[in-house]
């Protein structure tokens, strides 16, 4: 191909990944390494506001950004270096914490809390979609042609349900009086709590990922079991292969490009994990790196967002992204070179 | 409030109808208001609406939607809803006008009362107050002989006889869903204890003797809630008593009037209101006042904010209040208190009077703070000590970055 015509068909496609994939993460990174702020003044400031039957009036020393002639808020934006990362990482108490080795201390930093959860949360969770997947996968493609379309539907309906919804219908039928709570009471003759238990929460996050995602996993494998080679099972069964042996020896190791593939998928969602702490409100147990950013950048009530933690934040996130990706890619890269 | 926000999230819209009944005037204009989505901002969109051309969104998000919305030029709305804790960024920012003019052409109902005012300049119109404070079951109370407790001692005392009787699931509710609504519980409490937030010089100042006091009673009344506490908001506590679970909570006067809804109240007349409850005696009730209102954009004509302020008028007028007497606390005239509002009546008028919820900037970023590192208290991660200086360290960090610390 011609470089030009080569040039005609990428462009449009490199520009559209410029301005919406590179653009945006350099804005952020730039945010991550600066603060902007208003600049404020303390002054006596006269309030009054309704009680039940008289106005109260109170004069106090408040603190007010400074406005310009046209009515806007005056800001400086300087440069703070690593300082918002530091702030993220938890600061002093973060060296506190490292220097006493109190783990404890370092776990209530909500960046270190958010990274324990978000790492056992990815990583217990990738082989349970991966079984869980190619066990669907490996049952429909047994099944009885009668059945099969029925069965797919079935099990693709996790992953068609907005993944809040699903997040929700989880957290009714476990959270107060939930209608499995109330079984599991009536069972073992207790009163269960299961959302003042951390340990219970992150089970259910847990369970819902995979419930959520296997159905993915199902469809790659079931798309990739068509594709063995029947030859290669027939000799196997002439050899006396038993099933398990078959699905060991000819059936994963055909999948494993695939295996690979999803694991690489599942590890960047899950670690960009955010509707499961909004879903089961698992914030005082549980929080993800990704709900932490999002944290930082909700407003406050007196209108103040961190904007440059948010950034810091995210960014860091991102690091941890590319660093579990690491091993798997490279892996991939080396089987492409090899063939 | 994180489960609020998903169950709230869809904003309710209500159109208004062309045709003007009850209203005074036939408004030309278009206006559009931003609220809370609470019943007493329906009451009053509704009875707006009756003006023609009027918008009303009624968003439990308004909080982190309104600055921005009023910081654009045109302003994306006319009116906004406002308590005196959302009021601050659009005063900061100066994105909503003074209504002193306006009063005088068309505010003739208004009493002084209910004028917001900033260095003597009207800012925003108060419609309702609002307070957290003691709603019990008044008949478990008469069957065991209970007195209304007045102090937080008290309290337990009663919540021990109640669980004792065990007639009820649990013996208290409260609102102390992570977040918003426990650091929200923890000022009340706070401020009971006379604590003061933070510094003149805008250091943190809750890792004090009423921090821990606060946070060791919040401790002794969790022991008579449901477990799951930190989850639970004020629609979990309002459901709580409407279906027989509880017996006394701490709830806000805005959800006194779902008490007695038939509809979805299996207790009706059976729920009685008082004073919130002192931490320490000689001390104010253990809780905040609030305020409801209206403010107008800046960033719009003169004549839409005139037709604006005639409509907002004609919300908060006494025939709305009339139709919907029950739905809030109303500042508004004409209002009759009923027999649910005699506890946010006793808490305000408290010798000493509890404190507004002080609207500063300071405040935004330790109600996050006590919202966000609180929860490891009661989680058992981290011993009050360790949860208050946590608190301080991650207002501090944020202090800096938004540039109110150095």
């Amino acid at each position: 191909m011609k470089f030009k015509t080569f040039a005609m068909f990428v462009g449009p496609s490199v520009f559209l990944m410029l301005l919406f994939i590179a653009f945006p993460l350099v804005s952020v990174l730039l945010n991550s390494f600066q603060v902007t702020q208003p600049v404020f003044t303390t002054q006596e400031v006269e309030t009054c506001s309704a009680g039940f039957l008289t106005q109260n009036c109170v004069t106090e020393v408040k603190t007010i950004p400074v406005l310009d002639e046209n009515g806007d808020t005056v800001t400086t934006t300087e440069w703070v270096g690593f300082s918002s990362y530091a702030n993220v990482l938890g600061g002093q108490r973060f060296v506190d914490a490292i220097t006493s080795f109190d783990l404890g201390a370092l776990l209530r930093i909500d960046f270190w809390r958010a990274l324990r959860f978000t790492l056992t949360f990815t990583l217990i969770t990738l082989p349970l979609v991966l079984g869980l997947g190619l066990a669907i996968a490996v049952v429909v493609n047994n099944a009885t042609k009668a059945i099969k379309g029925p069965v797919i539907f079935v099990s693709l309906l996790p992953f068609i349900i907005t993944p809040v919804i699903g997040g929700l219908s989880i957290r009714w039928l476990f959270y107060g009086d939930g209608i499995v709570t109330v079984w599991l009471e009536a069972l073992f003759n207790t009163d269960l709590s299961i959302a003042a238990n951390g340990w219970a929460i992150e089970f259910l996050m847990m369970f819902y990922r995979v419930w959520h995602v296997a159905p993915f996993a199902f469809v790659i494998f079931y798309a990739g079991l068509q594709t063995v080679n029947q030859d290669t099972l027939e000799s196997a069964v002439i050899d006396g292969a038993s099933r398990w042996e078959r699905l060991r020896y000819v059936v994963i190791p055909h999948l494993m490009p695939l295996i690979v593939f999803i694991t690489l998928i599942h590890l960047m969602d899950a670690y960009r994990a955010f509707e499961e702490v909004i879903a089961f409100s698992s914030e005082s147990y549980r929080i993800t790196l990704q709900y932490l950013t999002y944290d930082y950048l909700t407003p406050d009530d007196a209108g103040n967002r961190a904007i440059s933690s948010a950034s810091a934040s995210a960014m860091l996130t991102m690091v941890g992204v590319v660093i579990l990706l690491a091993a798997p890619l490279r892996r991939t890269w080396q089987e492409h070179r090899g063939r | 409030m994180t489960f609020q926000k998903l169950a709230l999230a869809g904003a309710v819209a209500l159109m208004g109808s062309t045709a003007a009944h009850a209203c005074a005037f036939e408004n030309e204009v278009e206006i559009k208001m931003l609220s809370a989505g609470f019943e007493a901002w329906k009451a009053v969109s509704e009875a707006m609406a009756e003006c023609g051309n009027f918008e009303a969104e009624l968003d439990q998000e308004f909080r982190q939607k309104q600055p921005a919305a009023f910081a654009a030029n045109p302003s994306l709305y006319q009116i906004g809803g406002v308590s005196n804790g959302t009021v601050t960024p659009l005063l900061n920012e100066g994105t909503i006008r003074p209504l002193d003019d306006l009063i005088e052409k068309y505010g003739q109902n208004l009493t002084p009362n209910q004028l917001i005012q900033i260095d003597g300049k009207t800012m925003a119109i108060a419609m309702m107050v609002n307070t957290q404070h003691l709603m019990y079951r008044s008949d478990i109370f008469e069957e065991l002989g209970l007195e209304v407790p007045t102090t937080y001692e008290e309290v337990l005392e009663v919540a021990a006889a109640i669980e004792e009787a065990g007639v009820v699931e649990y013996p208290l509710g409260a609102t102390m869903a992570s977040g918003w609504n426990l650091a929200q519980d923890f000022n009340n409490m706070f401020v009971g204890y006379g604590g003061t937030f933070y510094n003149a010089d805008s250091t943190p100042n809750v890792d004090s003797e009423a921090g821990m006091k606060a946070l060791e009673m919040m401790k002794r009344l969790t022991e008579y809630m449901d477990p799951e506490y930190l989850v639970s908001d004020s629609t979990y506590v309002q459901q709580q008593f409407q279906q027989e679970k509880i017996a006394m909570a701490n709830l806000w006067a805005s959800r006194a009037g779902a008490m007695n809804d038939e509809a979805e109240s299996a207790v009706v007349g059976r729920v009685a209101t008082a004073s919130a409850p002192l931490a320490e005696p000689g001390m104010p009730p253990a809780t905040t006042l609030w305020w409801d209102g209206i403010v107008i954009a800046a960033n719009i004509s003169d004549e839409e904010a005139e037709a604006a302020f005639r409509v907002a008028m004609e919300g908060l007028d006494e025939e709305m209040v009339r139709a919907n007497n029950s739905d809030a606390i109303w500042l508004v005239p004409g209002y009759r208190p009923d027999e649910m509002a005699q506890g946010a009546i006793a808490t305000a008028t408290a010798t000493p009077p509890p404190p507004s919820y002080p609207s500063t900037s300071q405040m935004g970023l330790m109600h996050t703070a006590l919202g966000s590192e609180l929860p490891a208290f009661f989680t058992g991660d981290a011993t009050a000590e360790e949860a208050l200086a946590a608190v301080e360290e991650a207002y501090s960090s944020a202090a800096r970055e938004a540039g109110l610390l150095d």
